[in-house]
């Protein structure tokens, strides 16, 4: 009977929550088989089974949270249909989210009971040996007995003696555990793996992302109802927080703790912008396949005046304010678990199409829960659409560890004063700029605005 | 000078100690006639009136001792068989390992007692006993248990010679067993040492007695396997060579105690403790004992016997999978 547990999904996770069991007791497993539906802080993703044969018992509850490595489910090994696959053939469960769409997802035809009956039993000597195999084959199984990621005080006092990546050391102890001698060979070896990342790039990369500038509307509930508890007759009920609600919160929290934070608004014109859209929208879906929005139009502008206004374009890291070269722009987006926050990565370097096509594809995987971690992390300044929401002036909360977040506001139709003292009825857009005063002051803050805003008004 | 076994290496010992010291005297049941083991074979006729004879009573052979000790003699007592000591636990634990400190230093209490210990002789539950654990658990007393014949001689002249009670443990098991040269052969003659008496890169095996023998031999058929293990004969249990156990445990990170008395609270807690608690981080396994099952006693029959006894082979098994860990 072999045993899975929670694997790692990303740096920095330690736990996760089951949203939905694929499989029940009795079905038939095969190979990559998605067994279940996890979420963590960072993404949501199935967890495909290492081992063939008949889903034993559920040890973790829909909806229950458990710390990796806990057991999730067993599994009882054996060849199924008789086919005798080979288990050891498990693809490298890398740490990192495997989701399979589930129009690709196998479902077992025959009844539980016949498969059982086909099914050629591994006896758990063979069945250790070869979890054994497959741990140290391929190094990072996230199988039972895996201690891939168990490191004894020993190891760790010479990995950080010695500078030593551990993760890119084969470990030839039990479970594929990597021992002290692992290291030692290494080092007498001379070729130790790179070190870690510095400091500042593993926090880049680790960070939680996840950040919610602003709340997510009222009334878009979590997918997985939270657990309530107390008496039926109860006057109250408290709710359980899911993951990305807790680390929304623990990010929201930090970044008012930390960073002292100013506000500022500014209203463009974009009537321009409002007729261009309108008449390249239908031939934008027919040619590009996705729906023309403002947003694109509006995250190129972003960029054009970041580029004006570097300060802006930046990231604490440690105590460093660190201005990166490259725009990869967070899009706050209101999925129906909370608020995430993708990023486009190169957005700078993106055309308004391209820009389109980008967000599109992020929104809908966030919507999906289908975002890869690196899908979430690394971003150095964030949109925000809360005219989505029907807002015309918002306060938003700047995703830490960045400095600045810009909302893009619901485009009205006001009477408008123009420069020649008359009055017309023009579409008009708020956009509001929070930032961290540590890193700039308003006369930047004010800058940047200033420049978006021409940009806006300039699209015709 | 022929090879001597652990039995002749004290007989001799004894001889020796008895011609320099004229306060030496032995006390102790059948020890004019020799002794169920012959520990004191010939010495009655060599040193009339020196090797006395007892009533069977444990507490008085103890207490007798004490008194002697006070008035300048320089016992050297003989408990038969250590299953019967505790009735001298008393006199042992609370009067002399105390005297020491209770005179603030003003005064010693030279004495010293030995006694055979261990199974393997199908004894049963009477005459197969490790008792040292709770001895150990007494400051002010010193405990030492050897395994080779060298070491049996030179521990046993620094015992006699040690101005404080010294609780001398011979294996029986080994009394015959065991042989060796003895000019030339390493001894120890400080009491609170242990020896490293293998070497080797995989893990430390710590134990004393007649398991410092099985050791050696689990560690000599898995070299053939390719585990190379270090071997620490401990010496002196109380007080234990905290310096040269902790470099052991630290060398090779995999630490496996084997003692012979049953695992709860035994000597082996204590050690594990020691390198738990100064060597965490050296540390690549967890730390394992190999030691008798929590059965009240020795049993008779061999199969029982057998099974109660650690042994190589089960040393061996315990060494393979902390090399594999």
């Amino acid at each position: 009977m072999a045993t899975v547990t929670m694997p790692q999904l990303g740096e920095s996770v330690t736990e996760g929550t089951i949203l939905a069991w694929l499989k029940q007791p009795g079905d038939v497993v095969r190979l990559d088989d998605p067994l279940c539906e996890i979420e963590t802080e960072k993404v949501t993703a199935e967890l495909p089974s290492q081992f063939e044969g008949t889903m034993g018992a559920i040890l973790v509850q829909q909806g229950e949270t458990v710390a990796v490595g806990a057991p999730l489910c067993e599994v009882e090994e054996g060849a199924v249909e008789g086919k005798a696959a080979p288990v050891a053939a498990a693809g490298g469960w890398s740490g990192g989210p495997m989701a399979i769409p589930p129009e690709e997802r196998e479902l077992p035809a025959a009844p539980a009971a016949a498969a059982v009956g086909t099914t050629e039993i591994v006896r758990p000597r063979q069945a250790a040996a070869t979890m054994r195999n497959a741990a140290t084959g391929n190094g990072r199984s996230g199988g039972p007995e895996d201690r891939t990621r168990f490191y004894s005080p020993a190891v760790m006092r010479l990995a950080e003696e010695h500078h030593v990546d551990l993760a890119a050391i084969e470990g030839t102890g039990i479970g594929g555990r990597v021992t002290r001698k692992d290291v030692e060979a290494v080092l007498a070896g001379g070729g130790a793996p790179p070190a870690a990342p510095a400091p500042a790039q593993q926090e880049k990369a680790g960070m939680p992302s996840a950040a919610a500038p602003v709340e997510p509307i009222a009334g878009t509930a979590a997918a997985l109802p939270p657990a309530v508890r107390g008496a039926p007759d109860s006057p109250w009920e408290a709710v359980t927080f899911s993951a990305t609600r807790r680390t929304i919160a623990e990010n929201l929290k930090r970044s008012n703790l930390e960073a002292p934070q100013a506000w500022t608004m500014v209203e463009a014109d974009v009537t321009g912008l409002v007729r261009l859209r309108e008449r390249d929208k239908e031939r934008f879906l027919r040619e590009e396949g996705v729906e023309l929005t403002l947003l694109p139009y509006f995250t190129a502008a972003v960029c054009e005046s970041l580029r004006e206004f570097p300060m802006l374009n930046a990231r604490w890291e440690g105590d460093e304010l660190r201005r990166y070269h490259a725009l990869d722009i967070g899009i706050a987006v209101a999925a129906e678990q909370g608020l995430v926050v993708p990023v486009v990565h190169g957005a700078g370097d993106l055309s308004v199409a391209g820009l389109a096509k980008r967000i599109a594809d992020v929104a809908q995987r966030a919507h999906a829960r289908k975002l890869r971690v690196e899908d979430i992390e690394g971003g150095t300044f964030t949109v925000n659409n809360t005219g989505s929401f029907g807002s015309i002036a918002s306060k938003p909360i700047v995703n830490y560890p960045q400095v600045g977040i810009v909302t893009m506001e619901r485009a009205v139709r006001r009477p408008v004063v123009r420069d020649d003292d008359a009055i017309s009825v023009r579409w008009m857009m708020n956009v509001c700029l929070s930032f961290d005063h540590r890193a700039l002051d308003g006369l930047a803050a004010g800058g940047f605005l200033a420049a978006l805003k021409r940009r806006l008004e300039a699209i015709a | 000078m022929a090879q001597a076994s652990v039995i002749e290496a004290i007989r001799s010992t004894l001889d020796e100690e008895l011609a320099a010291d004229e306060r030496m005297f032995i006390l102790g049941e059948d020890v004019e006639a020799g002794g169920v083991f012959r520990a004191t074979d010939g010495l009655a006729a060599k040193y009339p009136g020196r090797i006395i004879d007892s009533p069977l009573a444990e507490s008085s052979i103890i207490g007798l001792s004490i008194g002697a000790a006070h008035y300048g003699m320089r016992p050297v007592a003989e408990i038969q068989f250590a299953d019967f000591i505790h009735s001298g636990f008393d006199q042992l634990c609370s009067e002399a390992s105390r005297w020491c400190y209770r005179t603030k230093g003003d005064a010693y209490l030279p004495m010293v007692v030995r006694t055979p210990w261990g199974g393997g002789v199908h004894g049963g539950q009477h005459h197969s006993q490790s008792i040292e654990a709770y001895y150990t658990h007494m400051p002010g007393l010193k405990v030492i248990a050897p395994a080779f014949p060298a070491d049996y001689r030179s521990l046993l002249k620094a015992a006699i010679a040690d101005p404080n009670p010294v609780l001398f443990l011979e294996h029986k098991r080994t009394y015959r067993m065991v042989r060796q040269e003895l000019e030339g052969a390493p001894a120890e003659s400080v009491i609170g040492r242990a020896r490293v008496t293998r070497r080797g890169g995989d893990l430390a095996i710590f134990a004393y007695g007649l398991m410092l023998h099985e050791s050696l031999a689990a560690a000599e058929s898995l070299a053939g396997e390719g585990i190379e293990c270090t071997v620490v004969d401990l010496l002196t249990l109380l007080p234990l060579d905290r310096e040269t156990i902790l470099e052991a445990a630290k060398a090779t990170g995999k630490v496996l105690i084997v003692h012979e008395d049953t695992l709860t609270g035994g000597l082996g807690g204590e050690i594990a403790a020691l390198i738990a608690e100064h060597a965490f981080e050296y540390l690549d396994a967890p730390i394992r004992r190999v030691a008798a099952p929590d059965i009240p006693a020795m049993p008779y029959h061999h199969a029982m016997e057998s099974f109660f006894m650690p042994d190589a082979a089960k040393i061996a098994a315990a060494a393979r999978e902390l090399a594999a860990y």
